[in-house]
């Protein structure tokens, strides 16, 4: 993390709807560096005015992929940044951005430790920038998906995530809706408690590396859950998504 | 200088006049509290917490918890700000000065910096200029009731004027240093001095 962050304008490439309130942003950046899973970048609009909004915005993408960034993000109502992304911005607008930022909730695929991914909502996308570049790099780590969705359709990369689970490469996604679930479905129901963080926890052991991303109850729950089941506190890592910074 | 990039159409919220000169660049104001740590929020019983002052002074003190409660306290109203850039206006805590328990120990000629530590391994290091002269307290107290668990309670560092992640929660003490010496974050691709009127976010 020793290099200067400096502004540059990338380019919209892509522009791509996961969900009703999702869309993944593909950015060509001119000054691109490898990122980690985990880390973000800044995004900042100008007015003609001069008047700025900043917000930071989870990496999707995996590092593997040069030159460019996956920002998925989730409009916010009233937001002030997430509007414009969704409403205004068309693939060929360039916007400025600064990054990769963050130097704590970062996973490489060099890592030994059994993995265990705890997503409520968007908090899933810095972790799906685990998951992309575990698979990139052919890492065969055993981990854990444990993912909280209201309903199937607000599940984000549902299909990639059931590739990936496929591939029997020692990935293993588990999810649960709290709202609503469709016939036949056979995974969980409820939010998030002490008995499934038990049951999905439980075979990786007590060495695994914890990321939990999310709401911030989610993550309260979540994280002090693990505590109670044995693991510590430094073994987990936490990002919490307030309903602020739209 | 080149002219600042123009996003197209964009417009942006507007903030009220009054407020706009406390809001500093690249941050945007919350009604909300946002909840922001690294790690599990730790537990810490009451019966177990202390406050020290150690380091580069003749002689280090310790306060249990109901020692620290005796100490002079003072509500304060302060705008913070979170490098994660949201800003809230007018916080009320009460707390205890920096200046007040600084008093209690005679600072070494040698001693220019601090390390402020917590409960669960949290550092992050400050100017000792930056923490004296009305700029930074020991709070327990937040909008009238007692600081929350994950708000940094029982007692949190406040120092309004830099990030907030300069705030440390859960503090157990204060280390007088010679050196600046990098925290958590600030080891962690994060500013060593934080202020948020020069955008000083990241190193």
């Amino acid at each position: 993390m020793k290099q200067a962050l400096e502004w540059q304008i990338a380019t919209v490439k892509r522009i791509k709807p996961e969900t009703a309130k999702v869309k993944t942003f593909t950015l060509a950046l001119p000054d691109w560096t490898p990122h980690r899973a985990g880390q973000h970048y800044d995004i900042r609009l100008t007015a003609e005015d001069g008047y700025q909004a900043q917000r930071s915005y989870s990496i999707a993408s995996e590092p593997e992929r040069r030159g460019e960034v996956d920002l998925s993000i989730e409009k916010i109502d009233d937001g002030e940044v997430s509007p414009y992304m969704h409403d205004v911005l068309v693939e060929g607008d360039r916007i400025e951005v600064r990054g990769p930022i963050g130097g704590y909730f970062v996973w490489q695929a060099t890592a030994r430790e059994p993995l265990l991914l705890v997503a409520g909502g968007s908090g899933i996308v810095p972790l799906m920038a685990m998951v992309r570049h575990r698979a990139a790099a052919r890492a065969r780590v055993p981990t854990r998906l444990l993912y909280s969705s209201r309903t199937r359709d607000d599940v984000i990369y549902y299909d990639e995530l059931e590739t990936l689970r496929t591939r029997a490469d020692g990935l293993e996604v588990f999810h649960t809706l709290t709202r609503g679930q469709p016939a036949g479905w056979t995974g969980y129901t409820r939010r998030i408690d002490s008995a499934m963080l038990t049951e999905v926890a439980k075979p990786l052991g007590k060495t695994a590396q914890v990321f939990i991303c999310g709401p911030t109850l989610l993550v309260e729950n979540a994280a002090n859950g693990l505590v109670q089941l044995g693991l510590k506190p430094a073994q987990i890592r936490t990002e919490r998504f307030g309903p602020t910074g739209a | 200088m080149s002219p600042p990039f123009i996003s197209r159409g964009f417009s942006g919220k507007r903030r009220q006049a009054d407020k706009a000169n406390r809001v500093p660049p690249g941050q945007h104001v919350t009604n909300d509290f946002p909840v922001l740590s690294a790690g599990p929020t730790p537990r810490v019983a009451l019966e177990q917490w202390t406050f020290s002052i150690e380091g580069l002074v003749r002689a280090p003190v310790k306060w249990t918890w109901q020692q620290f409660l005796q100490l002079p306290s003072q509500m304060f109203t302060v705008d913070i700000s979170c490098v994660t850039k949201w800003t809230k206006l007018d916080t009320s805590w009460k707390g205890v000065s920096l200046d007040t328990l600084l008093a209690h120990v005679e600072l070494d000629r040698k001693a220019m910096f601090l390390t402020a530590f917590s409960f669960d391994g949290y550092t992050t290091n400050l100017p000792i200029t930056d923490v004296i002269n009305g700029q930074a307290f020991v709070a327990y107290e937040y909008d009238g009731k007692p600081l929350a668990p994950e708000h940094g309670g029982p007692a949190r560092l406040v120092v309004p004027h830099l990030y907030f992640w300069k705030s440390a929660k859960w503090v157990r003490g204060l280390r007088l240093m010679e050196k600046d010496k990098a925290g958590f974050w600030e080891s962690a691709g994060y500013h060593i001095h934080g202020d948020p009127w020069k955008e000083e976010r990241y190193s």
